[in-house]
């Protein structure tokens, strides 16, 4: 038998719609409405200025550590801002401004990262997954919700972020998989910001593109320009659409960058170098966005000061009642909270030995 | 009432749940057209369909984590591990999720859903096919972890466990499966999960087992009886987590000796935890060391010598007789 030439179909897109000096593609512009635009706006702001206040924190030891999003508020927010209130959000641990978005209080997040288990508390009715530390361990969450979804015949979609890190691990790709076979609503979005704490994306794969790993799978694949917002979102919607009308899952590739550190305990400075950092800052997200707005006659300089200093206000206002907050959470023996549904005997006992440790210890401690 | 194989009793209650309850899923490897490897799934799919009786890919990381995904949505998944000695695959998220989504989201998300896999020796299995690791789960903050040992308190078990709000680890002694047969009604029956048993009373000496294990521990305990004079108190944990020490206590209370048995090996086993809580609540009563007769800390044989790594009756008998002996 001759050896023949097997004709696997790989269609792979990539989409840009902004330039960097955020010029528009007119052919590609998303036919969006001024109130979502002005809104992607808006949370771009508060997750840049807000990560900026994070990392003030901090460094002040007021709150723990946390992962930056500087430079990813594009590939976020575009993402989110797909979806519906009534579908799924299953995030990792570095989408501040998509958890800001989804509704989770600025307060949550800063409980959260300042120790407070609290913090990981979603609203009743917010559909979304509390951060997952464990890298792409989350994707499959997003499957299982998905097919619930489906087998529940809703049309809801679950979405779910990771980085290019993620898609070395062995549950990226059984979540791929599972997803394409049972064909689940399942938007995968990677935020390729090109580091995985130390090791560059040319370390991470030699695959030329991670959005060529859904071809493996059969599910559409797409790369965009994770800093162009409105390729973002466009991407997305495609996606989440065709989730949501029985179309299955997608795989979206954002192509983007970690400005900051990985987390505040780490020092980029030692693996990579400040011109890499410059060249990605002249692609900022926000920058052109702001452009375009401008150009379209949605923004101005005011209106930027004024969003600006309302972003700043609130963000102030959060911090406060997060610190307010913490007064009021001073009970270690919460700690036993939400184990099981019912605390058993052994655990009982155990709440019991620490309370009676922690009075104790109370009672022993030096007076000031 | 009709006797039953404990396959034939896991599968009436997965049958009998599905029925009741739409939120109930059974997926895994082989678990549909094939019945399951050992076949508790079997007849499944004929009645409930593809839709509720998933034939998955081959990849126990994702069985659990797109079960994790369910029992968040609101179903109520029972996974199939093919053998625990794969659950290690799926390890990272049952330690990273499964025990913990409820309190991470403190208490707005749980994770109502069971894993079901075989373990243990004495199937001439190949390797990886017979150990007995439930110490891995029953550490585990988060879970629950149940090891039935007959039938009957298998199927009622299992049930319970599927009704739970929480994550259950369910381990099925494989050397059970087909054994022997019991008595199990076809009406429901449910066991509490955290509650021991006693399966034979006595005054001697308490024997403390689970699973695979309480066979021979029960024939220990008749050969005692008829040869020696000695009633043995044979206690069946059927749940390792949470340890019910308020039984284990009364008993060692009771009788003042006690031997722990189980297949898993011996350093930091349940045996080891089982110990320490009779030191911490019945110590003043006991007359004798505790005394463990278990796996040794070893890679489990083949088959060819797993008899000899395996507790056996003639063993407990040995250890109850030494313990006895031992200065009051």
């Amino acid at each position: 038998m001759p050896r023949t030439r097997l004709n696997v179909d790989t269609p792979l897109e990539f989409l840009s719609i902004l330039t960097e000096d955020g010029l528009v593609d007119r052919d590609l512009e998303p036919d969006v409405s001024e109130e979502l635009l002005m809104k992607l706006y808006r949370f771009m702001i508060l997750g840049r200025r807000f990560d900026e206040k994070m990392l003030q924190l901090q460094r002040q030891g007021r709150i723990g550590t946390f992962a930056p999003i500087k430079g990813q508020e594009a590939s976020q927010l575009g993402a989110v801002a797909a979806l519906e209130p009534r579908d799924w959000m299953v995030p990792c641990f570095r989408e501040t401004a998509a958890q800001l978005w989804r509704g989770t209080s600025m307060e949550s997040i800063l409980l959260y990262f300042g120790g407070y288990d609290e913090g990981g508390r979603i609203a009743d009715g917010q559909r979304d997954l509390p951060v997952a530390i464990p890298v792409a361990s989350q994707l499959l969450h997003a499957v299982g919700l998905a097919w619930a979804a489906k087998y529940r015949g809703t049309d809801e979609v679950a979405l779910t972020f990771f980085g290019d890190g993620a898609t070395s691990e062995g549950d990226f790709h059984e979540a791929l998989n599972f997803a394409a076979v049972y064909q689940t609503p399942t938007v995968f979005v990677c935020q390729n910001n090109q580091w995985a704490i130390s090791i560059p994306r040319s370390k991470q794969t030699r695959s030329r593109t991670l959005a060529q790993k859904a071809l493996a799978y059969e599910m559409p694949g797409i790369q965009v320009d994770g800093n162009d917002v409105l390729a973002v979102y466009t991407a997305a919607k495609e996606a989440v659409d065709r989730a949501r009308s029985g179309g299955g899952p997608t795989l979206v590739e954002c192509v983007t960058y970690r400005m900051a550190m990985h987390t505040t305990a780490d020092d980029p400075s030692r693996y990579r170098s400040e011109e890499e950092v410059l060249a990605w800052a002249r692609k900022d997200p926000i920058m052109r966005f702001e452009k375009y707005l401008t150009d379209k006659g949605l923004l101005s300089a005011e209106k930027t000061e004024e969003i600006a200093s309302a972003v700043d206000a609130s963000i102030q206002e959060a911090v406060r009642r997060y610190e307010a907050l913490t007064q009021s959470l001073g009970d270690p023996l919460q700690m036993f909270d939400h184990h099981f549904e019912e605390l058993p005997p052994t655990l009982r006992e155990q709440k019991e030995e620490l309370r009676r440790l922690l009075s104790a210890e109370k009672e022993e401690a030096p007076h000031a | 009432m009709p006797k039953m194989t404990m396959v034939q009793a896991l599968n009436l209650a997965l049958r009998q749940e599905m029925e009741k309850d739409d939120r109930v899923v059974v997926l895994g490897e082989d678990v549909g057209v094939d019945g399951g490897v050992f076949r508790v799934t079997e007849g499944l799919i004929d009645r409930f369909g593809p839709d509720r009786v998933l034939d998955t890919p081959l990849a126990e990381s994702a069985i659990v984590g797109m079960s994790i995904g369910m029992a968040v949505y609101g179903l109520r998944p029972v996974c199939e591990i093919q053998f625990s000695g794969f659950t290690y695959l799926n390890f990272h998220q049952i330690e990273c999720h499964a025990s913990r989504l409820r309190h991470r989201s403190q208490g707005r998300f749980t994770v109502p859903m069971v894993l079901r896999t075989p373990y243990g020796g004495g199937v001439r299995a190949l390797e990886h096919h017979s150990e007995s690791r439930e110490a891995f789960y029953a550490h585990m903050p988060g879970l629950k972890m149940v090891i039935p040992s007959g039938p009957r308190n298998a199927r009622a078990l299992l049930v319970s466990a599927i009704r739970d709000p929480d994550p259950v680890i369910f381990f099925e002694p494989k050397a059970v499966y087909r054994a022997f047969r019991e008595e199990v009604p076809e009406e429901e029956e449910t066991l509490p999960i955290g509650h021991s048993v006693v399966v034979r009373e006595g005054r001697h000496v308490t024997l403390i087992t689970y699973g695979a294990m309480v066979r021979p521990t029960m024939e220990a305990a008749e050969r005692l009886s008829r040869e020696n004079g000695i009633e043995a108190e044979v206690v069946d944990l059927l749940t390792l987590a949470p340890l019910d020490d308020t039984l284990i206590a009364a008993s060692a209370k009771k009788t003042g000796r006690v031997v722990v048995v189980h297949e898993a090996p011996r350093s930091y086993g349940p045996g080891a935890e089982i110990t320490a809580r009779l030191v911490e609540k019945a110590f003043y009563f006991l007359e004798a060391p505790v005394r463990r007769v278990t796996g040794y800390d070893l890679i489990m044989p083949l088959f060819a010598r797993e008899q000899a790594y395996l507790p056996n009756a003639g063993r407990i008998v040995r250890a109850v007789k030494e313990t006895l002996e031992a200065a009051a």
